[in-house]
């Protein structure tokens, strides 16, 4: 698993990579009660905004972590957004990427990097 | 801000209670514990939660004469409402107006026989207090109560679990107020009144009191702490209005739909009409209906549309035609809700209108207020 400074984890799975959002961030956001995503077949480039969280708290955009062609996304979330607070890492993910260049993987964290950064 | 936070008495028991503290009107404030604002607001429309409110000013209006008359009297040169009329031990909501009809800050009033009590919002209770002292002062000695914490039991199961403590509280009546009630052993003066929509009691206590107070509610099965967090969406399922954002001086008391709180006796033609101010304005809108209205929203989706979106009457060009004041998702309606001022002729329940969100308009329905039902023991 690897995770990014917006504090996404990306998985590898039959050549796509899962995306979503840490533990961390879910608590930190609060109840989840709202999430759009991006449409299956949309070219996305790094840092571009892709999914938009809305909490009890406010709302916050979910940024592209790697380049590549959106293959899929969580359809669930849409009539159930607290999957997120519940299985952030499980059922809550929010799509998976096909890399156009899986070199990008290479420059995230581990593990114990994402730990460190959020201390 | 450069002040430091003020605290309430009870921030220590926050803490312990694994509050989540935020600044709020100059005091750091609980905004959620870790039950979480959904579960806590959920908690309080099925059972009671238990709120700090002791932020909001607390004052009392002495008359010079003794005659609680001569206070409500005074008192209704800075408010459109019934003051004197209001029975004693009663209590009524009310707002303070400028000379332009706008909003200074909306208030509660409290008839307790030999004096007039108010609870003010924080963020206003200094200005408040200099507005009373300015033009009350003539027949009116003001004490602010700053050594007094103000505790809100809000939810159906309050009464139930309250009464275990004091048996006497089920005989109160909505805005009922009553005055040394034994709670746990401590002193109170105690209303059937709140900010939820839900039945339940404010409760206010002496500072040194109010952690002993606190705990005693706390201990009963049916009651959680609720922080602001779930605070606000309750008040805003309940259609009631956060000063500063759903009203304030540049709203009246008819376009913010709060014409029911002004009672006939000072609009015209009744006995006591008008001499507050802004009274030239807010009169001939409560006859004539204002330009514009504040109005429930039920966007569709489950995207809520919140504070400061900007309101279209169709899909595509027009100018704005309002703006959103409250916004968020209710947890008992299950879906976003929002409050806004839009025209008059756009103000009907079931009127499409348009928020823009993200840079898309996006469509919402206007809708009746509440968006919950109140469930007051009248």
């Amino acid at each position: 698993m690897k995770y990014t400074e917006e504090h996404e984890w990306l998985r590898e799975e039959d050549g796509l990579i899962v995306v979503g959002i840490t533990e961390h961030a879910a608590e930190q956001l609060g109840d989840i009660v709202f999430v759009e995503l991006p449409e299956a077949g949309t070219e996305v480039a790094k840092d571009d905004e892709v999914v938009v969280i809305e909490s009890v708290k406010a709302a916050s955009d979910i940024l592209a972590p790697i380049d590549g062609e959106i293959i899929e996304v969580n359809e669930v979330l849409a009539d159930s957004p607290s999957k997120v607070n519940e299985d952030a890492i499980g059922d809550g993910w929010f799509f998976k990427i096909k890399p156009s260049d899986p070199s990008q993987m290479d420059d995230l964290m581990n593990e114990a990097a994402y730990l460190k950064f959020i201390g | 801000m450069s002040e430091p936070l003020r605290q309430t008495p009870l921030h220590a028991l926050h803490i312990e209670l694994g509050a989540k503290m935020v600044p709020f009107a100059g005091y750091e404030m609980p905004v959620q514990y870790p039950l979480g604002v959904m579960k806590e607001h959920l908690h309080t429309r099925n059972k009671a939660g238990l709120f700090d409110v002791s932020h909001m000013g607390q004052v009392v209006v002495w008359p010079k004469s003794g005659e609680y008359e001569q206070a409500a009297l005074a008192m209704e040169r800075l408010v459109p409402v019934d003051v004197a009329g209001l029975g004693e031990m009663r209590q009524r909501y009310g707002m303070f107006t400028n000379d332009a009809g706008g909003i200074l800050d909306d208030l509660m009033l409290a008839n307790l026989g030999n004096h007039l009590f108010v609870v003010v919002n924080a963020g206003c209770k200094q200005a408040d207090i200099e507005h009373m002292k300015a033009h009350l002062s003539d027949s009116c000695d003001i004490e602010v109560l700053d050594d007094r914490a103000l505790l809100a039991l809000q939810g159906p199961a309050a009464e139930t679990a309250l009464a275990r403590l004091q048996p006497a509280v089920t005989d109160m009546k909505f805005m009922d107020v009553a005055r040394d009630v034994d709670i746990a052993g401590i002193n109170v003066v105690i209303s059937r009144s709140g900010y939820t929509g839900e039945d339940g009691y404010e409760i206010s206590v002496a500072d040194t009191d109010a952690v002993a107070l606190a705990r005693a509610l706390l201990a009963l099965e049916e009651v959680e702490p609720i922080g602001l967090g779930a605070r606000d969406s309750l008040r805003l399922e309940a259609g009631l209005c956060l000063y500063g954002h759903d009203i304030d001086t540049k709203t009246t008391p008819a376009e913010a739909a709060l014409g029911w709180a002004i009672q006939k006796v000072r609009r015209a033609g009744g006995k006591r009409e008008g001499g507050f101010p802004g009274a030239d304005v807010i009169l001939p809108q409560l006859i004539e209906g204002a330009s514009r209205r504040r109005v429930g929203l039920r966007p569709d989706g489950r995207a809520p549309m919140r504070e400061g979106t900007v309101l279209f009457a169709g899909a595509e060009g027009g100018e704005a035609i309002g703006t959103i004041t409250s916004g968020a998702f209710g947890p008992t309606i299950e879906g976003p809700m929002s409050m806004g001022y839009v025209p008059a002729d756009l103000a009907a329940p079931g009127t499409q209108v348009y928020g823009e969100v993200r840079g898309k308009r996006q469509p919402a329905q206007v809708a009746a207020l509440p968006f919950t039902t109140p469930n007051f023991k009248r």
